[in-house]
């Protein structure tokens, strides 16, 4: 075992270990959750990466986006996401992709992945992303954050969780997200993703939901 | 009664459990009616416990559980 996973044991058996470096999630976004995302796949020991997102960085992302800096204002979200990894962990496989996630280019955006994660921050983009990957066959690892609330959940193909989730009509009140609560998100969803991947049990059909506010977490069923 | 329990951004003005009597209530619709909720700002609906739908039915003794939607990044 390398000296950089050695703190993944025993928590983590070698074998999960060794199997992580073979799997190659997708990552959707890298704002908000992204950074988080993306950050933890690498420490953890993830094989291989591709990232998404066409925007850059701008003032507004850096109350609580991990990979914004003041030197990195006007960049590419993505490119800031590939140079990350090369200096966290540089046996990642990392694929940079600089575009915004649309209906034309999702099913070659999750082709070769075995799971994919959701950094996104709109209804349209997660719906187009839930219905390639059901196509696909493929999991996808809900995360979603607004103000002081986030949730988490496992999406496997059939369950049709984030058309139930967010019916055509749905109104999302405000746009706020403060600095934890992104972290928080995207921790489960890297915690389901590793779990999946490396055949640890994992709960399906329910969503992991906590207020930060008020201190409550539940699980919620969803079937 | 109706125990119907409201959740993050959905307390706003509301409190955190409403008794509801029974009367006049057939299903959780009546209940956003009530207590001044648009339908659109429900994402999560369970009663006693299981994911439904505004025209599930309720009746005496439910727990309703409210939750909005979420949607950021």
């Amino acid at each position: 075992m390398e000296p950089r996973y050695e703190r993944n044991l025993p928590a983590l058996t070698e074998e999960a270990c060794q199997i992580l470096r073979k799997k190659r999630v997708l990552v959707v976004g890298c704002g908000g959750l992204g950074g988080h995302l993306i950050d933890m796949l690498a420490r953890i020991g993830i094989g291989a990466m591709r990232v998404v997102d066409g925007d850059v960085f701008e003032p507004s992302n850096l109350n609580r986006q991990l990979l914004s800096e003041v030197p990195l204002l006007g960049i590419s979200k993505a490119r800031a996401a590939a140079d990350r990894v090369a200096r966290v962990n540089p046996d990642v496989a990392l694929e940079a992709v600089e575009v915004f996630l649309t209906a034309d280019n999702a099913g070659s955006l999750i082709s070769g992945c075995d799971v994919v994660l959701d950094g996104l921050d709109n209804l349209e983009s997660r719906r187009i992303l839930a219905r390639e990957c059901h196509r696909a066959g493929i999991p996808y690892i809900y995360g979603a954050v607004n103000g002081w609330v986030a949730q988490a959940a496992i999406s496997l193909p059939g369950d049709h969780l984030i058309e139930t989730l967010y019916p055509e009509g749905t109104v999302l009140k405000n746009k706020s997200v403060l600095s934890f609560t992104p972290a928080l998100c995207a921790s489960m969803q890297v915690c389901l993703c590793v779990k999946l991947l490396t055949g640890y049990p994992v709960e399906t059909g329910t969503i992991s939901y906590f207020d930060l506010l008020n201190q409550e977490f539940e699980q919620i069923p969803m079937v | 009664m109706i125990e119907v329990r409201v959740f993050a951004t959905l307390r706003q003005g509301r409190d955190k459990v409403t008794m509801l009597p029974p009367e006049g209530i057939t299903n959780a619709a009546d209940i956003l009616h009530l207590l001044h909720i648009p339908s659109e700002e429900v994402s999560i609906l369970l009663i006693n416990g299981f994911h439904q739908k505004p025209e599930s039915p309720v009746k005496d003794g439910d727990i309703v559980a409210l939750f909005p939607p979420v949607g950021g990044g």
